[in-house]
């Protein structure tokens, strides 16, 4: 296993560091086929959501044809995460380690990450982040049902209705926020992970910095646990 | 060219007063549907098929009078049966010509998201512009009626139009010509009203229809189409009339507070994550400091 994840390359056994497998190819395909996914449902929704943002509707094709995919879009999405659970169920299940890690949020937020337990391959916000998107596709799953087919829903039972609209709303805002921070943390705060879901490799000193557990695993490397990178 | 249709503020080289200046209209238009004068002919269901344009569709039996359950895409009026059983343990059969109500305050309009694809007229008219129409079916969950019905071939919603198109050349609805009992009116709503409270005392007081009333839910802002009914305390015995109907507080709580409330919390995420990139900008990617030990990072293999 730790011999697959190490990239050869000069780094590898060069002078400072070397590159580390961190996503497979198979990953970044279904991580990118995913956020197609999503953010064509997301495009769409916020088109339906509000009459001010009504036109993101024409971008892709105009109020219809959003209307007409955004359905087919979302059942891909969701496919799309179990996908992507059957593939990270390992690494993202919680840990007793979370909650030492969650308690200290506090320093990842002020990038203060030594003073954060070591984590593994992915930290406990990584695992919140799938959790919720996955609770959330679902639920958007059998509320999007409901609105897809609301004249199946008979008069008696409108209250379902009601429920599917709700349902829908708050569930997709809070994909829409882990969403934000998902972006944001991956492209502007961590640039490193953002290579990582293009090229598929980090480096061992940012591996061994901010996910060491995982590192250590994929190496075999637990020399000097005290060693810092600053 | 001249609009007939449209009243004229003021016209070119003409001595005194414009035609009609000061004559103020009663725009609001309403139908009155006298259910105790329906005798269940369906002939306002045939005219408004013929009318705009639809095809007779497959009736369903099921052991009554009703052409089919509920309205469809393609047939906006249908009579609904009901064999009531009074209080005395007499039956009556109940008979209600059901159709869009055309809400003050529609509640299909409040929940669509599409730009123009469901107006209200001044006149009281609430009308479904296919052309702008996405078919999302929001209206469904919207209207209190369960009136608008999704046509799956060109994915539009349609409904009663109160004949919008023959109102507006000055024509009563298709119905309305067709009924022979004189059970449906229609003119301005004030008018409307007058005629069915004067129509509902006399079977209170003629009659001894005790309960006799009107039908004008104020829920919904009142309708352009009002019943008479001869027990206004029980509309749900005439095919599930809604006693007190109103846009579900769900509608009006997701297209109000709600969209105000998403959009803040969507703008504040935005706003958190850049004021916390400038506060403390990105992790940093870590430079070995160990320069001794950087040949080490294989775990001592080579």
């Amino acid at each position: 296993m730790s011999a697959s994840h190490v990239v050869s390359s000069k780094r590898t056994t060069g002078e400072s560091g070397g590159e580390i497998v961190r996503y497979t190819l198979s990953e970044r395909v279904h991580h990118w086929l995913g956020s197609l996914f999503y953010i064509y449902c997301l495009i769409t929704g916020l088109a339906f959501w509000s009459p001010y943002m009504y036109w993101l509707a024409a971008i892709v094709g105009g109020g219809p044809t959003a209307r007409f995919w955004h359905p087919w879009f979302g059942l891909a999405f969701t496919v799309s995460m179990v996908w992507m659970y059957k593939m990270w169920q390992g690494d993202v299940a919680t840990s007793a380690d979370d909650r030492g890690w969650s308690e200290g949020i506090k320093y990842y937020i002020e990038n203060e990450d030594e003073k954060l337990p070591a984590v593994g391959r992915f930290n406990y916000g990584q695992k919140l982040f799938f959790w919720l998107m996955l609770y959330g596709v679902i639920l958007l799953l059998l509320s999007g049902l409901g609105l897809w087919f609301v004249e199946s829903i008979p008069g008696s039972l409108r209250w379902l209705r009601y429920l599917a609209v709700t349902v829908h709303v708050v569930a997709a805002l809070a994909t829409i926020g882990a969403f934000i921070i998902h972006v944001y943390m991956s492209v502007f705060m961590e640039p490193e992970s953002f290579h990582a879901m293009i090229r598929g490799s980090v480096s061992a000193a940012w591996a061994r910095t901010y996910h060491r557990l995982w590192y250590e695993k994929v190496t075999g490397d637990k020399s000097d646990p005290e060693r810092r990178y600053r | 060219m001249s609009q007939a249709t449209l009243s004229i503020r003021q016209i070119s080289g003409h001595a005194g007063a414009a035609p009609g200046e000061n004559v103020e209209r009663d725009y609001q238009v309403c139908k009155l549907i006298d259910t105790t004068t329906c005798i269940g002919c369906k002939a306002c269901e045939v005219a408004c098929l013929e009318w705009n344009g639809y095809t007779f569709t497959d009736t369903v039996f099921d052991n009554s009078y009703q052409t089919m359950p509920e309205t469809a895409w393609n047939y906006w009026n249908l009579i609904k049966f009901n064999e009531h059983e009074r209080a005395d343990g007499s039956i009556t059969l109940l008979m209600r010509k059901d159709q869009c109500m055309h809400c003050a305050d529609p509640g299909c309009l409040k929940a669509c998201p599409a730009d123009g694809a469901i107006v209200q007229y001044t006149n009281g008219i609430v009308d479904f512009q296919q052309q702008n129409c996405i078919g999302c079916g929001y209206c469904v969950s919207g209207c209190p009626f369960d009136i608008p019905k999704f046509n799956p071939t060109t994915k539009k919603m349609f409904k009663c139009t109160l004949c919008v198109d023959r109102v507006s050349e000055g024509l009563e609805p298709a119905c309305i010509k067709s009924c022979p009992t004189g059970c449906l009116h229609f003119g301005s709503k004030e008018d409307m009203v007058d005629l069915a409270e004067t129509r509902a005392k006399q079977l209170r007081e003629n009659y001894g229809i005790k309960e006799a009333g009107v039908y004008d839910p104020a829920g919904v802002g009142g309708t352009g189409v009002i019943y008479v009914l001869h027990d206004v305390n029980n509309p749900e015995a005439y095919g599930g009339l809604p006693k007190d109907p109103r846009i579900p507080w769900v509608v009006r709580f997701w297209k109000g507070p709600a969209k105000w409330i998403g959009n803040l919390a969507m703008l504040g995420g935005l706003l958190g994550v850049t004021l916390h990139y400038l506060r403390y900008g990105p992790k940093e990617v870590p430079v070995d400091v160990h320069e001794e030990d950087a040949k080490d990072v294989n775990g001592g293999k080579p």
